[in-house]
This record gives structure tokens, sequence and C-alpha cells, in this order.
């Protein structure tokens, strides 16, 4: 950009008690706005100011950049007692500047974010944790609520939601199902192969991922799936509702949300998950046969046959009650999420993270209990 | 018309505030059975906090709310939601169930809170939409009608259990004057015929002045209400400056806003 074109200011005394602001150029935010520090400078290093004037014959164009310095220099006059006329500046500008100072700031709103010291910080976030463990155990109370609600026949909610729920969290969840859980089998296969074949004693690899899968990988897989996709889903769509105010609707009518819209979701994340791991389980068996059949040379037959005398139902059963406490578990991640959403779209996506990373914490503790207490009761 | 000696709503002293935030302190009025009742002031000073805090919706930083002497705030959990049930909401965004069509979101507190066969309420969910001028809409979603459509769907709603108490929050905002001409006869309708009392954030002069018949004026710089009373006599009695300002679009004295 050429010299002339460039926005300047320059200071000068008009007279002893009368700054004037000489301003040249092209006034766009684009191309750059002078500081004002210089200004600032200037006047205090002279005392007695009393007035400040512009000069703005030789602007080329502005836009808000010029307004945005005009009432810079304003807010900094006011503060200093010195009066300004705005009288030589571009109607258009002057006119701006009015609207702009029309309406006065509102008193309080500004925020203040004052510096506090790490005690204090760490105690806050003690609070806010504590607070949260609070929301989540009230959360658990109400859902456990509705619940008892449902067995005694009193809970309302749309059928129509349940359905649809459940086709949600039921059949579209199928093929990523599929293919995860089938890898999974795959994977133990392939690593249980690598020791077992060191004594000759590949047909194990058969005992391994049938006994895996059914007493913990399925239920993890599918788990963890859910809490990344429905889990996160419930988030964001109570999340939603939330934000467009849906849930107050709801509330003013006197519908709980707890029923109308939490409980549909635990009950239908609940039911299918049990049915998910199961066909989980078969999957990753299948995916165990494919490596036993085409790469250690076992047959067909041969490898069905071990599986299945190597697994009880017991196994299996372990592994649905397993994916029964998990499905509760997501859904109500991905709820509490939802509910406690703010007010932003941006909340709605740290619901909706938030949610998926609850369900996660939530599935590999409670399956380290499960685990223990099936040790102990030596199931 | 029925006239109790007790208010049908009394706001007591009620300070609202967003934790340190206040929004407005020291709030005291009455709304009687059958008012029509205005709230005023300027963007952002509260109006829509103010209405949250009469549905239930927000607990007050002081003071009550009283329903027909009763305390609102001060009630058990479950007197306070028999309350609710008496109340019809439109709030400012409209807040339509979005995964739910409009025959659906008018149908559910129906469904819900009377014994009618499907069929009745199939009736009656389409004369509720025919009245906000949605007829044939049934089908649609919330996200395939306008803004000042979805308004409208939620002021159905609102309607559709014959409420004791409606609250509409800026029920014509994006509505044309036509429009927002026939919802003023609906309001005026709903009071006569069905007996009910209506509170209604709006900023638009006509309505304010043809059918207010009791307002109150909250205002953002001092935090709280200037002024109670009808809103032909604070146009004419009022000398605080704000709202002559407010209601005569700033202005001046001069001109009278025609009904
Ligand atoms: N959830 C919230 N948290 C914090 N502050 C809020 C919240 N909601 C509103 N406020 C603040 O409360 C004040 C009043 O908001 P409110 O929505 O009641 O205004 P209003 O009078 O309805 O305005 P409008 O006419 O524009 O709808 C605003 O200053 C806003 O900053
Ligand atoms: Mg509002």
């Amino acid at each position: 950009m050429r010299k002339s074109e460039e926005a300047q200011v320059h200071v000068s005394h008009a007279t002893s008690d009368t700054l004037l602001l000489t301003l040249k150029g092209s006034w766009k935010l684009q191309s750059g706005i002078p500081p004002f520090t210089e200004i600032e400078k200037t006047i205090e290093s002279s005392t007695g100011i009393q007035q400040l004037t512009f000069d703005s014959q030789h602007v080329t164009s502005w836009d808000s950049g010029l307004v945005t310095f005009v009432l810079r220099v304003l807010t900094y006059c006011t503060q200093h007692r010195i009066e300004v006329d705005r009288t030589d500046l571009p109607e258009g500008v002057q006119r701006l500047v009015s609207l702009a100072l029309a309406v006065p700031e509102q008193q309080g709103t500004r925020r203040l974010i004052p510096s506090e010291s790490w005690l204090a910080r760490f105690g806050k976030e003690v609070m806010v944790t504590l607070e949260g463990a609070n929301a989540m155990i009230a959360f658990v109370g109400d859902a456990s609520l509705a619940f008892w609600a449902l067995l005694a026949g009193k809970a309302r909610f749309r059928r129509s939601d349940l359905s649809l729920t459940i086709q949600e969290c039921g059949i579209q969840a199928l093929p990523i199902v599929s293919l995860i859980s089938f890898l999974v089998g795959l994977i133990l296969a392939f690593v249980g192969a690598v020791q077992l074949q060191q004594f000759g004693a590949h047909i194990y690899v058969a005992d391994l991922v049938g006994l895996g899968m059914a007493r913990e990988m399925g239920a993890m897989m599918t788990g963890i799936i859910m809490g990344g996709r429905t889990g996160a889903a419930f988030a964001a769509q109570l999340g939603t509702m939330r934000v467009n105010q849906e849930i107050d609707a709801m509330i003013t009518l006197g519908l709980s949300p707890m029923e109308f819209l939490v409980l549909p979701r635990m009950l239908a994340l609940s039911l299918m998950m049990p049915l998910l791991c199961l066909y989980a389980d078969l999957m990753g068996i299948l995916g165990g046969m494919v490596v036993g059949v085409t790469m250690l040379d076992l047959g067909f037959l041969q490898y069905f046959n071990q599986t299945q005398a190597s697994l009880s139902l017991m196994d299996f059963f372990l592994g649905l009650v397993k994916s029964m406490v998990f499905g509760v578990l997501v859904a109500m991640a991905g709820c509490l999420r939802g509910m406690q959403c703010g007010n932003s779209s941006a909340a709605v996506g740290i619901a909706a993270t938030s949610a998926v990373v609850t369900s996660i914490v939530f599935i590999v503790v409670s399956d380290s209990i499960l685990t223990v207490i099936y040790n102990a009761i030596g199931v | 018309m029925v006239m109790n000696a007790t208010p049908h709503i009394s706001i007591e002293n009620l300070t609202m505030a967003y934790g340190d935030f206040l929004i407005q302190r020291d709030l005291t009025f009455t709304i009687n059975r059958g008012d029509i009742f205005i709230i005023m002031g300027g963007s952002g000073c509260g109006k829509s906090t103010l209405l949250r805090h009469l549905v239930g919706l927000k607990r007050p930083a002081k003071g009550d709310v009283r329903y027909e002497g009763e305390s609102f705030w001060n009630a058990q959990p479950e007197s306070r939601a028999g309350r609710m049930k008496q109340f019809g909401v439109l709030f400012q965004s409209g807040a339509l169930w979005s995964s739910m069509t409009l025959a659906e979101n008018v149908e559910l507190p129906l469904a819900e809170y009377t014994n009618l066969t499907p069929d009745e309420i199939r009736e009656i969910v389409s004369f509720k939409l025919a009245l906000v001028g949605l007829a044939g809409f049934e089908e649609f979603y919330p996200n395939e009608i306008s803004g000042g459509m979805q308004k409208r769907a939620g002021l159905a709603r609102a309607m559709a259990l014959d409420p004791e108490i409606l609250f509409f929050d800026e029920p014509s905002a994006g509505l044309d004057p036509i429009s927002s001409r026939r919802l003023d006869e609906l309001i005026l309708e709903l009071r006569d015929s069905l007996g009910a009392t209506v509170v209604i954030v709006t900023h638009e002069l006509a309505s304010i002045f043809a059918i207010g018949t009791n307002s109150v004026f909250l205002d953002a710089e001092t935090k709280t209400m200037l002024a109670v009373g009808s809103p032909r006599m604070l146009l004419e009695e009022s000398a605080d400056h704000k709202i002559q300002t407010f209601l005569t679009r700033g202005d001046g004295k001069t001109e009278k806003a025609d009904t």
C-alpha cells in the first residue's frame, strides 16, 4: 500500500490548551489502525490540555476502524476530563459515535475476573467437583424413582419414543458392532496363537477366544461402542432440548423429563445391550474361527467342538449381566450429561464429549468391580 | 367476570439474580383475575427472567410469588407442580418439541391430562391449531415451519388444556401486523370466554394499549420496577421520562398511540 493511503494520525498543539489530531489516509479495518499509545504519551507529557479537536479533511475513506479509534479517544478523554470537539469528523462517523453512546453501558454487566490465589482456585475446583458428585447422586436417585414408577405401572412416556430409541440403539448399531467384535475375535486369536503354537497347543486358541469374548470382550466392546455412539447421541439430544427450552416447556406442563426423556432411553439401551452383546460374542468367535481355520490349520468342526466344550452357558450369562450393567451406565452417563448441559451450542458439544468419557470410565470401573465379584464367588 | 378479593397472582418483594448478577430487585405488584397484564421494559431488563420465576422454573433469590394467596415458592414441590398444571406457557423461542409434529406437540398435554379418546383429541388439536392460523400444518415438524409459525404453534400448545393462567413471552414478535392483530383478538377472547388471566411480555405498543388492562415497567438501570398501572394511565399520568419514552417510541408526549 502506498504511503499516502495508510491511516496516519498526527498530534499537534492548536493552542496551549487544545490538542489537534490530524487524521489522514484510508482508515479501514483491513489496512490497520495506528496505535493509540502515541497520542496518550503526547497528552500525558503536555500539561493543561483541556480540549481536543479533530481534522479529518484528508481522510480518503473510513469504516468502523475510524469509529472505534474515535471511541477510544473519547473514553480516554472522558477519563482525563478533556473535552472533545467532534464537529470536524466526517458526518457519518459523528452519527455512529452518537448511536454507540446512546445507550449507556449497563452497570454490573462487565465481568471482572479477579485474580485469585491458587488456594482459592483449588478450593473452588473442589467445590465444583463435590457439586458434580452431588448432582450425579441426585440424578441416580431421580432415575431410580422413575424406574420405580415404571415398575408400578405409573410412569408416563410416549411408547413411540421407546420404540424409536430401541431401533436407534439396537438394529442400527449392528453393523459397527459386527465389524468391531469380529476384528477383536481375530486379534484375540492371533495373540493367543503366537504363544500357544510354540508348544503345539494351538487348538486352545478356540478356548481363549470363546472365553475371552463371552466373559469379557463382547460386553466390554459393545459397551464402549454404545458409549461413543448412543451415549453421546443421548447427551446431544437432551442437551439440544435443554438449549431450546424444550425441557423447560415439559416441566411447566408438569411432565417429568425423567420419565419422558430419560426413562425410555435407559430402558431401550439396557434391553438392547444384552442382545447386542450376545451377537458380539458370536461375531468374535466367528473371527477367531476364521484365524483358526485359515492360518492354524484347524478344522472347522474341530474348532467348533473345542469352543463348545470350553464354554458353558454360565460364561455367556456372566457376560450378559455385565452388558446389562453397562447399558444402564452408558444410558445414565449420556442422559446425565445431556440434562446438565449448559445454555449454548458449545455446551452441547461439551456434554456429548463428557458423556463418552463418563461412559468409558463407568464401564471400566464397573467391569473391574464385577470381575472381582465373579472371582470372589467363584463363577 | 369473577372478581375475588385476593388477587390471582401477587409478587412480593421478588429479587431475581443469576448467581451474583442481580437482574431485578424488590418487585411488588399484583395481578387480578381476568387481567391482561403486560410486562414491559427495555431489552435485557429481565422480563423473560421474571416469567421464569412466575411459572416455577427459577427460584427467587429473595421474596415470593403467591397464587390466590398461597405461597408458590415456599410450598412443597408437589403442590407447586399441581399449581403449574394450571399454567399455559409460551416461551420466547417457542420451545416446541422438535422431535414431534405440531399435532403431537399440542396432543401430548391433552393425552396426559384428559381422558378423551384419540379421535376427540385430534379434533381439539385441529381446532387449537386453526385458532392460531395453522390449520393444515398438523403433520409438519417444527423445523419445517417459519419462526413466526413456531411461535403460533407454541401458543396453540400453551392453550391446549384451556389453562387458568396464560404466560406469553413476546407472542407477537416475528408476526406480521395482521397476524399480530388477530393474536390480540384471540387473547381477548381467551380472557372473556375462558376467564383466563393472561400475563404477557411484549414490546408491541399497539397491542399494549389495545389489550393491556394492567402493566408493570421494569428498568435495567435501576434494576427495579418504575411503575405499575394500566398502560393508558401510565401514558397519561406517569412523569417518568423512561416510561414516556418507551410508550411513545421516543417521540415525546405529543403523539398518542392509536388503538
Ligand atoms: N442463564 C443466564 N445466566 C446468566 N445471566 C442470564 C441468563 N439468562 C439471562 N441472563 C441475563 O439476565 C438479563 C435479563 O435477561 P432476560 O432474558 O430476562 O431479558 P428480557 O427482558 O427478556 O430481554 P428481551 O426483551 O431481549 O427478551 C440479561 O442481562 C442477561 O444477561
Ligand atoms: Mg425475553
